[in-house]
C-alpha cells in the first residue's frame, strides 16, 4: 500500500519548496483557536458519607475529594474525618494538592496535608502519586513530613466489583503509617490504623448511588495502648449505610 | 420518564408540535417548507423550542428548524448565503465536503472570524461539484444541539443513475443534557455513559461458555491493559436520542413512494459521536455515491456509516411499507424511519444486533486474533465473546509492547500521558465492515467495494508521505494525533500543487473519522486509479490505511476527528496549503 516508503518519497519534494511552506507564518484569525482542547474541568467527589452503626452508638464519617484544572494540571482538594458519638470530631485530615499527570494512569501529587479535628492540630508536608492500578485498582500513596520532623505514610485503595452495571461491590482500605507516636493523635509508630470497608452501592445514577456496608476500623502496635488509653475501641465492626456522590 | 420514551423519543408531543406549521422540530424533509432551492439563500442561525424525548428542550437550528432546511443547489451556479446569528453567542456554518474558497469554508479562526450574534456573513460558493453532502456550525458544541442540514447538490450533466424519487435520510443523536455537561462527564467517569461494561452476569456466562480459567485470562489480560473490551461508543443511548430527519424513532419520519419507483436514499450521518449501521429489510440497497461522489454500483444489504460521511443508494421497493432501520454501533439505540406508499403505514422493525466486543486487533495486534474479532459478539445475557485460543500469547506480547513497535512510526511513539496505546501491528483493516457487523449474514459494505466511475484527475505519485498516528487516552479522555493535542502541535504544511499520501494508524480502541476540509481524500483500498473520492474516512481500531491528497486550494483547512468531543478535545490539526 506504501510503495517506495516515505524517506524515499521525501527526495522528490525539492528542498527549496518544503521550506518555504515550513516557514510560512501562522496566525490564526482574530488570535482564536478553532478548538479549546485545554478547556478547565472541576469535579467533587463525595466517595464516602455514612452512618456507622454499632452497639455502642452511631458514628458519622465522610471522605471525599474535589478538584478543578486540566488534563495536565490540577488543584486537587481531600478531606475526611468522622464524628463519633460522644460528638468528637476526630481522625480528620485536609489536603491542599498541586496535581500533575506523568503517565498513562497516574498523577503527581504535591501539597500540605492538615490533621484538624478535636485533637491537636499538625501540619504536614505532602507528595504522593494516584491513579489507576494494573487490574483497575484505584491507588492512592502519598509521605508527609510534619512540621515537628515527623514522617508519615498513608495508602488506599479501592475496587469496583461490577455484580451489574448498577450494583458495585467495592472493598476499600485505608492504611496509615507514622515514623513516631503521637498520643495526642492516637497516633502509634509503624502500622498505627487500618480503615476498611465492603460497600455495596447502587447507582441510581452514576452521580447519586446509596449504599449498605461493614466497616473495620482498628488500631495497631503501639498504637493501640494509645487508643485504649484515650477511650477508643481498639477493634472497631460496624454496619454503615450511606451515599456516594459526585457532582 | 420510562425508558422506552425516552429511547423512542416523544411521540404525541412530536405529533402536536409538527402540526404547528411543522416548524418546532425537524420533519424538514417530509414537507416542502423544509427545502430550500436557487443561487440566492437567507439563512437565520436561532433556538428552536423541540421536544425529542418528552421533556421540552431548547435546540440550535436554521430558520427555526432542526436539522436545518435542506438546500437544493445546482453544480456550476455560485451560491450566496446570507446566514444571520440570531444567538447570544458565536456562530458559523461549514460546508462539509464542500470546496469553496478557503474564506467561505465557515470554521472560525481559520477561515473567518464566526458570525457574531446579531451579525449576517455572507458566504458565496461556487459549486463546481454535484452530489450530497451536508452544513452544520463549526462553533463550540453547537452542532449537537441541533445545528446541521443537508445538501443535494444536482450535477450538470444529469445522474448517471435513474432513479424516480428522492429522499434525504440525515441522521443525527440528541441529548437533553447540554454537550459540556456530557463532555464533563466524560472527563471525570470515561465510562458514564457505558451501562453495557462486562460484570459478574457476563463472567459467569463466558465462564459457562468458554471454562473459568480463559476467562479470568481474558479479564486479567484486559485488566493488565486498563482497558474495556465493551468500551464501543464514549456517548450512548444512556443519553442519546437517534434522530431521523430529527424525527425520534417513536414519531416515525415517513417518506412515500408508489410501487415500482426507484427510490434514491441519500443518507447523512450528521451525529456528533454516533455511528449506525444501515439497513431496510427485504431490501437490497445499491450503493452509487459515497461523500458526494459517484462509486460503480455495488448491491448491499447494509453499511455503516460514520459520523460526517453520506452515501447514496437506490432501491426499488415493492410492497407497501419498509423500515428504514439504522442502530448505532453500539446498540444502545436506533434511528428509524418508513418507506411507504402512504402515510400511516408502518413495518416490523427489527430488534437490535449483539452488541460488538473489542479484541486484540482493535488494540492494534494485527490478526492474530482474527476469529474472534470475526466471531466477537457480546449479546446482552449470554455472549460469545473472543475466541479464546492464544489469550495467553497475546497476553506476553502485550507485556513486551512497552519496549517492541512493529512500525518505525510507533518506535517514534511512545505510551504516557496522552497516548494509552501504540498499536504494534495495525493492519489494513479496509476489506472488513467493521466490528459487529462481520458474520451476520448479510452483504455489508466495506470501504474495499467502493470504486469511483472515473479515474483521479491528478495522475502523479505523491512526492512524500505524512504518517499521523490517532491517539489517546481513554482514561483521561484525552485525544489527539501522534500523541499530541491541537495546541501541543505544529500545523501540517503543504505545497500548493504538492501531491501528499496520509498514511493514518489507529492506535486507540474506537473508530475516527477523520475529515480534511478543502481538499479531497482518495482513499487507497486496491481499486487502482478508480480510487474513491472521500471527505470523511473512517480509521477503524488497530486499522492502517493511506489516501492521497491534491494540495489544489490553498488556504488554511481544518483537519480533524468528526466525533465531536474528539475534536474540540484535542484531535485537530490546521493543515496550511501555501
Ligand atoms: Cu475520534
Amino acid at each position: 500500500m506504501t510503495a517506495g516508503g516515505p524517506a524515499a518519497l521525501a527526495q522528490q519534494t525539492p528542498a527549496g519548496v518544503q521550506d518555504a511552506v515550513r516557514l510560512a507564518p501562522l496566525e490564526y484569525i482574530g488570535g482564536m483557536q478553532p478548538v479549546m482542547d485545554n478547556s478547565i474541568f472541576a469535579h467533587v467527589l463525595l466517595e464516602q458519607f455514612e452512618d456507622r452503626a454499632a452497639g455502642n452508638g452511631q458514628q458519622f464519617r465522610y471522605d471525599g475529594q474535589g478538584w478543578i484544572g486540566t488534563d495536565i494540571n490540577k488543584v486537587w482538594v481531600k478531606s475526611e474525618g468522622t464524628v463519633g458519638t460522644r460528638g468528637q470530631f476526630s481522625d480528620s485530615d485536609q489536603e491542599l494538592l498541586y496535581d500533575r499527570a506523568i503517565s498513562r494512569y497516574f498523577d503527581l501529587q504535591a501539597g500540605v496535608r492538615m490533621d484538624l479535628d478535636n485533637g491537636p492540630t499538625r501540619t504536614w508536608a505532602a507528595i504522593g502519586v494516584q491513579g489507576l492500578s494494573l487490574y483497575f485498582f484505584d491507588i492512592e500513596a502519598t509521605g508527609y513530613v510534619s512540621d515537628r520532623g515527623r514522617t508519615a505514610a498513608r495508602l488506599k485503595g479501592s475496587y469496583d466489583i461490577l455484580l451489574t452495571n448498577r450494583l458495585i461491590l467495592q472493598p476499600e482500605a485505608e492504611l496509615n503509617f507514622y515514623s513516631k507516636s503521637d498520643r495526642g493523635r492516637s497516633v502509634g509508630s509503624g502500622l498505627s490504623d487500618i480503615d476498611a470497608g465492603l460497600r455495596l452501592r447502587y447507582e441510581v445514577t452514576r452521580k447519586f448511588a446509596p449504599y449498605i456496608g461493614v466497616t473495620y476500623a482498628g488500631y495497631f502496635g503501639q498504637a493501640q495502648p494509645i487508643a485504649h488509653s484515650n477511650g477508643d475501641r481498639v477493634q472497631d465492626i460496624r454496619f454503615t449505610f450511606g451515599v456516594r456522590s459526585w457532582f | 420518564m420510562s425508558r422506552r420514551r425516552f429511547v423512542q423519543g416523544s411521540i404525541l408531543s412530536g405529533a402536536a408540535l409538527a402540526t404547528l406549521g411543522g416548524r418546532a422540530w425537524g420533519m424538514a424533509a417530509a414537507n416542502s417548507a423544509g427545502v430550500l432551492s436557487g443561487k440566492r439563500f437567507d439563512l437565520a442561525i436561532g433556538s428552536v423550542p423541540v421536544n425529542m424525548t418528552g421533556r421540552p428542550a431548547v435546540a440550535t437550528g436554521v430558520n427555526g428548524l432542526t436539522p436545518g432546511p435542506v438546500l437544493h443547489w445546482r453544480q456550476g451556479d455560485t451560491v450566496v448565503l446570507n446566514v444571520r446569528n440570531t444567538l447570544a453567542v458565536p456562530s458559523s456554518i461549514h460546508w462539509h465536503g464542500i470546496r469553496s474558497p478557503a474564506n467561505m469554508d465557515g470554521v472560525p479562526a481559520l477561515s473567518f472570524r464566526g458570525i457574531m450574534p446579531g451579525e449576517t456573513f455572507t458566504y458565496w460558493i461556487p459549486l463546481h461539484q454535484s452530489g450530497t453532502y451536508w452544513y452544520h456550525s463549526h462553533s463550540a458544541f453547537q452542532e449537537q444541539t441541533g445545528l446541521y442540514g443537508a445538501i443535494v447538490v444536482e450535477p450538470a450533466a444529469g445522474y448517471a443513475q435513474h432513479f424516480d424519487r428522492d429522499h434525504v435520510v440525515l441522521l443525527s443523536d440528541w441529548s437533553d443534557s447540554s454537550p459540556e455537561e456530557i463532555v464533563s462527564n466524560l472527563k471525570m467517569q470515561n465510562d458514564y455513559y457505558n451501562f453495557h461494561e462486562r460484570d459478574a452476569g457476563t463472567f459467569l456466562a463466558d465462564a459457562h461458555r468458554r471454562g473459568l480459567g480463559a476467562t479470568i485470562g481474558d479479564r486479567l489480560m484486559w485488566g493488565g491493559m486498563r482497558m474495556s473490551a465493551a468500551d464501543i461508543a464514549d456517548v450512548t443511548g444512556a443519553t442519546y436520542t437517534y434522530l431521523f430527519n430529527g424525527a425520534p424513532p417513536g414519531a416515525n419520519w415517513t417518506g412515500l413512494f408508489r410501487p415500482g419507483e426507484r427510490v434514491r436514499l441519500r443518507f447523512i450521518n450528521g451525529s456528533s459521536m454516533s455511528f449506525f449501521d444501515v439497513r431496510i429489510p427485504g431490501l437490497t440497497m445499491t450503493v452509487v455515491a459515497a461523500d458526494g461522489n459517484d462509486v460503480e454500483p455495488v448491491p448491499i444489504d447494509e453499511f455503516r456509516i460514520g459520523v460526517a460521511e453520506t452515501y447514496d443508494v437506490i432501491v426499488e421497493p415493492t410492497a407497501e411499507a419498509y423500515t428504514i432501520f439504522a442502530q448505532s454501533e453500539d446498540r444502545t439505540g436506533f434511528a428509524r424511519g418508513t418507506l411507504a406508499t402512504r402515510a400511516g403505514l408502518v413495518a416490523p422493525i427489527p430488534p437490535m444486533d449483539p452488541r460488538p466486543i473489542r479484541t486484540m486487533t482493535d488494540m492494534g495486534m494485527g490478526t492474530m486474533n482474527m476469529g474472534g474479532s470475526m466471531a466477537g459478539m457480546d449479546m446482552s445475557g449470554g455472549k460469545p465473546a473472543p475466541a479464546n485460543s492464544g489469550t495467553t500469547g497475546m497476553a506476553d506480547k502485550r507485556r513486551m509492547g512497552g519496549a517492541m513497535k512493529a512500525s518505525p512510526e510507533g518506535q517514534k511513539l511512545h505510551v504516557g500521558v496522552g497516548v494509552d496505546n501504540v498499536a504494534m501491528d495495525p493492519i489494513n483493516r479496509l476489506g472488513e465492515p467493521g466490528d459487529g457487523l462481520s458474520g451476520n449474514g448479510r452483504r455489508v459494505l466495506t470501504y474495499n467495494d467502493l470504486r469511483a466511475t472515473i479515474a483521479g484527475a491528478d495522475p502523479r505519485p505523491p512526492s512524500r508521505e505524512i504518517t499521523l498516528h490517532l491517539t489517546g487516552n481513554m482514561q483521561r479522555y484525552m485525544w489527539g494525533f501522534d500523541g499530541k493535542k491541537f495546541s501541543q502541535a505544529e500545523p501540517i504544511r503543504l505545497a500548493r500543487g504538492e501531491r501528499v499520501r496520509f498514511t493514518l494508524i489507529n492506535d486507540t480502541m474506537m473508530e475516527h473519522p477523520i475529515h480534511l476540509h478543502g481538499l479531497w481524500s482518495e482513499l487507497e483500498n486496491g481499486q487502482g486509479d478508480y480510487r474513491p473520492y472521500k471527505h470523511t474516512v473512517i480509521v477503524q481500531p488497530g486499522g492502517k490505511l493511506s489516501y492521497l491528497v491534491t494540495a489544489d486550494a490553498p488556504g488554511m483547512w481544518a483537519y480533524h476527528c468528526h466525533l465531536l468531543y474528539h475534536m474540540e478535545l484535542g484531535m485537530f490539526r490546521t493543515v496550511v496549503v501555501a
